[in-house]
């Protein structure tokens, strides 16, 4: 392990930090920020100063403290909700590919049709008829994003359902959910992991963009999206404000890819 | 071949009208009720029903709608009781503009930079261009889009916020309104596009015929405009053609920061009012638009690439 992390190019090592860094911002909240999450502490969109390291937010509340909290509700939310995508696409995934046969059709058919609609398009119309909630919007992304998951999870686990060792396990009697478990998942995991990251971003800002659009976290509670929302009409004043959310989004996300793509590198070494 | 990709498409979109017809169906509660409110006495409610025809089988009332929808009329909305038509077709114009301007921008930027970079690949040129175009692949869209209003029109007041256009406009006054929205997502689009063209180019260069032209003596630049990009179009003009399937959609939220009049914006709205018949019609507009683009970059490559007319599909 920590001769791989030596190994790791510069890129990556970028990454690592800038997600270490939100990580502790996000885990370690409430020590840092100074004030409380939704309490009003100051003038509307004041500026920077040693009383607010970022200064305000529309309505006078401390933007630094808003963005620590907002670290660990947009995280957790998007982590959340990629777990349970990559459960449920990879659960379907080795389903299809150690099943086959009629399963597999249907599975992929109907995978198919869930792809073939733009996910934010679908989302929203989802989202209108169930309302925003957030268990709800954790599920819809959720589904909606796990039809990726599994076209990969499938690829993979039918390259090894045709190994020896597969079949030897199937001789030896064992059923679906063993050869799932003991064969498939253990095979298929490093390019599982990769996905994983690439999932988590794209998760991430999609939630991003939902709460931008008002349909994510509701207020008062601190989510990066949907605090470019609320302070968006300050840039045409020339404040800067919505640019420090939608920037530490852009932030963690250049700081996933960056490992992802190292991931990527040695996934793909490891098949030559 | 082309036929066979043609009607699975056409399944989709009936799969999905169908998709999006249940959906307003299974609604929690009653579409009548929901809109009316609490206080809302059972005549109201049942004469409201009547209006939306809500007392007829679902069968029936898929049919119906379904059949209007074909013939362009799209029933009345629930916020305004306007036609929903007569809003979305301008809209829907508006929204097709936008992406047309940012693709013809995008597409001739972006291949150019994707032979050059292919061309001086692994040059400090090559690696700056890909780590640009990675990070705008990272950024969210209305991070770029808040960055360019910071830059152009409250630094330097060029251009203007917001992009409001309206139908008296000349067409120069329209492109210079969206000309950041048009710019926003040129940049992601672009980013795309490069990568991708970058990719096919040098894979194409490690074949055989490439080797063959160079040891003949010939100059790189021709090489790669004449022997390499033709073989490397096929992948090219599908994600060009993936990508305007993306802008379609994409817009949505460029379309929010701008407060742009397109049909993005019409739905956003009308999901927050809950207003069923435009979600309804311009949800399944976008499904048609973006199926029908995915479906056109699959001919574009077939017809580009030989091969894949022998493959199954």
């Amino acid at each position: 392990m920590f001769k791989l992390l030596r190994q790791s190019p510069i890129s990556a090592r970028f990454g690592m930090i800038m997600i270490v860094l939100t990580l502790i911002l996000a885990i370690f909240a409430p020590l840092i920020a100074p004030y409380e999450e939704t309490k009003v502490v100051g003038d509307v969109w004041e500026e920077f100063s040693s009383k607010f390291y970022l200064g305000t937010d529309h309505i006078g509340r401390d933007l630094f403290t808003r963005m620590v909290y907002g670290a660990r509700n947009t995280i957790a939310l998007a982590f959340f909700t990629t777990a349970m995508s990559f459960s449920l696409g990879v659960l379907f995934g080795f389903l299809a590919a150690s099943v086959g046969g009629w399963l597999e059709q249907i599975l992929s058919r109907v995978f198919d049709i869930l792809m073939a609609f733009p996910t934010l398009i679908f989302c929203l119309m989802i989202l209108s008829i169930v309302g925003a909630s957030i268990p709800n919007l954790i599920i819809t992304v959720a589904i909606l994003d796990s039809t990726r998951v599994y076209r990969l999870a499938r690829a993979v686990a039918m390259d090894i359902a045709v190994m020896e060792f597969v079949e030897a396990a199937r001789l030896r009697g064992e059923g679906n959910w063993w050869i799932m478990r003991h064969e498939l998942l253990p095979n298929a995991l490093p390019p599982l992991v990769a996905e994983f990251g690439l999932r988590f971003c794209f998760v991430f800002l999609f939630i991003a963009s939902l709460s931008f659009l008002g349909l994510g976290i509701q207020p008062p509670t601190a989510d990066w999206g949907g605090m470019v929302r609320e302070n968006a009409g300050a840039i045409t004043f020339g404040i800067y404000t919505p640019l420090f959310p939608a920037g530490a989004i852009a932030f963690l996300t250049v700081g996933v890819n960056l490992v992802v793509d190292w991931f990527l590198h040695i996934a793909s070494r490891l098949e030559d | 071949m082309i036929l066979k990709r043609t009607g699975a498409s056409v399944i989709t979109v009936f799969i999905i009208s169908l998709i999006i017809f249940i959906g307003v169906e299974v609604l929690p509660g009653d579409v009548a009720e929901t809109v009316l409110g609490q206080s809302a006495t059972p005549e109201t409610v049942a004469a409201f029903r009547r209006e939306l025809k809500l007392d007829l089988p679902p069968a029936t009332r898929y049919i119906a709608w379904l059949k209007a929808f074909v013939q362009g009329d799209f029933g009345n909305s629930l916020a305004n009781s306007r036609p929903v038509a007569q809003q979305i077709t301008w809209r829907f114009a508006n929204t097709l503009f936008l992406a047309a301007t940012s693709i013809a921008i995008a597409v001739p930027v972006a291949v150019l930079l994707g032979i050059l970079a292919a061309l001086y690949r692994n040059t400090f040129f090559d690696k700056a261009i890909s780590a640009i175009t990675l990070s705008f692949i990272s950024f969210p869209e209305f991070f770029i889009a808040y960055i360019l209003i910071g830059i152009f029109s409250v630094k330097y007041n060029i251009f203007p916020s917001l992009a409001s256009i309206d139908q008296s406009m000349s067409l120069g006054a329209k492109l210079y309104t969206i000309l950041l929205p048009a710019l926003t997502l040129t940049s992601i689009v672009t980013a795309h596009i490069m990568r991708q063209t970058r990719a096919a180019i040098i894979n194409v260069l490690a074949s055989a015929y490439i080797e063959m032209a160079e040891l003949k003596g010939l100059r790189r630049l021709r090489i790669i405009a004449l022997h390499a990009f033709p073989n490397s179009l096929s992948p090219v003009i599908n994600v060009i053609a993936v990508n305007m399937a993306y802008l379609v959609v994409g817009v949505v939220i460029v379309e929010v920061v701008f407060v742009y009049p397109g049909l993005g914006q019409l739905l956003v709205d009308a999901v927050s009012k809950r207003d069923f018949p435009v979600v309804q019609a311009s949800g399944l507009i976008f499904a048609i638009t973006y199926i029908f683009l995915n479906l056109f970059a699959d001919v574009m490559s077939m017809l580009a690439n030989p091969k894949l007319r022998k493959t199954q599909v």
